[in-house]
């Protein structure tokens, strides 16, 4: 019996191998934004609290990197990275806040109950800005260097450990 | 007698309150009033993803964010622009993840190629087979 006739069981098990080890691999789940390393978009949010300024694009182009903070008060990841975001702030790093699809009265509670680590919070009720630099969901948190270029994202919560990882994006992104 | 009724119609109304989140983009579920703009909007919203659904697109999703997306296509549909003016918008800030509408690139070209070349060395297999018979 020749060995050619084995080839199509051979092509046919190969590929159900490849099938079966593709599907036993974690998926990545995460969406990247295409934007990074682009212009910030333009955009103006109005004030989410009254005690805070809104936020606008323009006040990422005064040459000091900043954090972009995509979070919500009804989003519980937020709490959880609460903490790292005052810890980042506690370095000097200025984060500017997107609320997302909020109201004003559950972003005073929630920054009463968590702690409010931000210069400037932005209301963006119809997710235009979150759409604008290619945000999937939140938390997402971007690194905006002082000319208004997006040079990095954080897709999910901050924990512990992207602390420094994001202090050393905003180092590079400074010089 | 009446007060209790109103304190039990109370409870039942609580998690209706609990529920009273900001309401969804002007154009996410309002159809525009021109019926040719909105077939184009409906077009495209059927071949563009939901990000948070990621199976779904965002004509079929009830997610906020996919509300919200669809607001976009709508109003840009009324303001004039061109539908795949809108997906090329969206996919240059998502990818080609956001979009169902098959592009042939640098990494999905061979989908495109290996069907094409299985026929041809089917036609080949045939040919050859049918020669040796003739």
């Amino acid at each position: 019996m020749s060995w050619r006739l084995w080839l199509p069981f051979m092509v046919f098990f190969g590929f159900l191998g490849l099938a079966a080890y593709q599907l036993s691999q974690p998926r990545d789940e995460f969406v990247k934004s295409a934007m990074v390393g682009q212009e910030l978009p333009y955009f103006t949010l109005p004030a989410a609290v009254p005690d805070l300024p809104g936020a606008n694009s323009e006040d990422f182009a005064d040459g000091k990197p900043k954090l972009l903070n995509i979070w919500a008060s009804w989003c519980l990841p937020c709490i959880a990275e609460a903490p790292q975001l005052e810890a980042l702030k506690d370095e000097g790093v200025e984060i500017v806040g997107v609320a997302i699809r909020d109201k004003p009265e559950d972003i005073a509670r929630f920054l009463s109950d968590h702690g409010n680590p931000y210069t400037r919070i932005g209301r963006d009720d119809l997710s235009e800005v979150q759409l604008g630099i290619g945000s999937s969901g939140v938390p997402e948190t971007f690194v905006i260097d002082g000319k208004g270029r997006i040079a990095y994202q954080h897709i999910g919560d901050i924990r512990a450990e992207h602390v420094p990882i994001l202090l050393e994006e905003l180092r590079k992104a400074g010089r | 007698m009446r007060a209790l009724f109103a304190f039990l119609m109370a409870l039942v109304a609580l998690p209706l309150a609990a529920q009273n989140d900001i309401p969804p983009a002007p154009y996410a579920y309002r159809q525009l009033d021109d019926p040719a703009q909105e077939a184009a909007a409906q077009d495209l919203m059927e071949t563009l993803r939901c990000l948070k659904c990621q199976s779904q697109s965002i004509a079929d999703s009830d997610a906020s964010m996919a509300g919200d997306m669809r607001h976009q296509v709508r109003i840009r549909i009324a303001a004039g622009e061109e539908p795949e003016d809108i997906r090329r918008w969206l996919m240059d800030r998502y990818g080609d993840y956001v979009s169902y509408e098959p592009v042939m690139s640098a990494t999905t070209w061979p989908l495109f190629a290996i069907p094409v070349l299985l026929a041809l060395i089917a036609a080949l297999l045939f040919w050859r087979r049918f020669r040796r018979r003739a």
